[in-house]
């Protein structure tokens, strides 16, 4: 793509973020929305200035990006370890392939009752349950990955010679990669929305407890707020898995 | 001693006793002696490629036994045997040189020599400018160009060949056929190739055995006796018309008949 035309996507995309604020603007200011449920920006702002100077603000930032971060680790290991050992097997990749992409089609979010009762109110339960439902699509994807990969490609490397680990490391890894790294993807996204909704719907500390309590106590513009830093978390960590993918991808 | 010696070889696909078990080569024998150029010859679907698989040592034929140099072939022998197979095999993640310095880590060829081995093979080849692309880069009669320059690299005695032309275009085909037969004639490797072009086979070949429909089995063997390398001009002869037209013979109800079972 040229210079020109990189330009127009992000002309768009600042036109609609510009285009949601006005919306924002004008429909508040009407009077036709109750500042209950929508604030007026400059009142979020000002909410979310307060909130970033308050004592409470690092802690439950601290303690929601440890727990997604722990959850995450063990989703990934443990999902790329299953996939790896799963696809050794033809048998075993017949066997599990279906029963893992089964279990991710059910909803985990039914579960989360149980976590707590496992687990207890605190970050445990987040934990787990972001680690359980973040291992899915990282684990179906390595065995996708490692599954189809082309046969004449492995045949064509053992004919030259190459070594288990030859064919792991030239062969099977670059084929799979790029599956594997949209599981990766997807489970991190996974991770990070699980461990926020589940401390919205039951937790004693982390963001998502401090959301679902501002709106309990009918503090919407401090709601808004911690909602703004959850958007600028994500794009922020979204950025940052885009460009994480695209070193591994060149080297 | 035969350079690849086939015994009593049947295959037949699918598990004993079931109705979709497919018999795809049948009690088939031959030799291939050192330095020969020998193609096989047969109608779709006759067991070609299976064939090769098994000198290959990729695939164990449920009876009979494949020998090279004497040995049993029951794996993939990178030291003796180099394989082409019919679409490019080059590992799309890597450019044309890393792909050549992956065979040659292989072949334990110093790294200090994989530059020039490399560019010598690609030159034999005219794509010698090409080192640095990566194969979607390329189109893919040039794809398999480099793909053939690449068996031919692994610098082992025997070579095998699963219709490594036929995803090119028929000029290419005939261009890229001269220049085989060009270098093998300098390198006096023993070649099994496979075909079903009949051209190919009479241009290319010392010897050409001729599979029957399925389940295959050698139906006859013609000779070539004309030196290598040959030049173009050799198609242009009587001889080379005869025996493309004996092969023909030979073929044409072979290729009725797997027709008729493809429909049924």
């Amino acid at each position: 793509m040229t210079e020109t035309s990189r330009l127009w996507p992000c002309a768009i995309q600042g036109l609609i973020a510009a285009g949601g604020l006005l919306l924002w603007f004008v429909v508040t200011q009407s009077g036709e929305v109750s500042p209950l449920f929508l604030p007026a920006p400059d009142a979020v702002v000002n909410a979310w200035v307060a909130l970033v100077r308050s004592d409470e603000f690092w802690p439950a930032v601290g303690v929601t990006l440890t727990t997604i971060a722990a959850a995450y680790i063990l989703a990934a290991v443990a999902g790329l370890l299953t996939g790896w050992l799963i696809t050794r097997s033809p048998l075993l990749t017949r066997a599990f392939e279906p029963l893992v992409s089964g279990i991710f089609a059910i909803p985990i979010t039914l579960f989360f009752p149980l976590f707590i009762l496992l687990f207890g109110i605190g970050q445990e339960s987040k934990l787990a349950y972001g680690a359980v439902y973040g291992f899915f699509p990282v684990a179906l994807n390595t065995i996708a990955g490692f599954a189809h990969v082309d046969r004449r490609l492995v045949d064509a490397a053992r004919c030259m010679g190459l070594s288990r680990f030859g064919l792991f490391r030239h062969v099977l890894l670059p084929a799979a990669s790029p599956v594997i790294f949209t599981g990766l993807r997807v489970g991190f996204f996974i991770c990070f929305a699980s461990v926020l909704g589940g401390e919205a719907i039951a937790s004693a500390a982390g963001i998502g407890h401090n959301i679902a309590l501002s709106a309990e106590l009918f503090e919407p513009a401090r709601m808004y707020a911690w909602i703004v830093c959850v958007v600028a978390a994500a794009l922020v960590l979204t950025a940052l898995v885009s460009t994480i993918e695209r070193r591994f991808r060149d080297s | 001693m035969a350079a690849i010696s086939v015994r009593a070889v049947s295959h037949s696909f699918g598990l004993p006793g079931k109705q979709n078990r497919i018999a795809a080569l049948k009690n088939v024998s031959f030799d291939v002696a050192p330095g020969e150029f020998v193609t096989i010859l047969g109608p779709s679907g006759c067991g070609k490629s299976t064939l090769l698989n098994m000198v290959g040592g990729l695939l164990s034929p449920s009876e009979g036994a494949v020998q090279v140099d004497g040995t049993p072939v029951l794996q993939p022998l990178p030291e003796r045997i180099a394989y082409v197979f019919q679409e490019s095999t080059l590992f799309p993640w890597y450019t044309v040189e890393e792909n050549f310095a992956i065979l040659l880590r292989c072949r334990d060829v110093p790294r200090s020599e994989w530059r020039t081995r490399t560019l010598a093979a690609l030159t034999s080849v005219g794509m010698q400018d090409f080192a640095g692309h990566y194969p979607k880069q390329l189109s893919v009669g040039m794809r398999q160009r480099i793909n053939l320059a690449r068996g031919i690299a692994s610098d082992t005695d025997i070579l095998l060949m699963d219709e490594p032309f036929a995803a090119l275009d028929e000029q290419s085909r005939m261009v890229l056929g001269e220049d085989l037969s060009a270098l093998l004639g300098r390198t006096g490797k023993t070649i099994l190739f496979v075909t079903h072009s009949l051209a190919e086979a009479v241009f290319l070949s010392d010897r050409i055995l001729v599979l029957s429909a399925r389940p295959g089995r050698v139906k006859a063997t013609v000779a070539v006796n004309e030196p290598h390398p040959r030049p173009p001009d050799f198609m242009l002869t009587s001889d080379f018309s005869e025996l493309r037209n004996q092969c023909y013979a030979l073929l044409r109800d072979e290729i009725r008949l797997a027709m008729a079972e493809a429909v049924a």
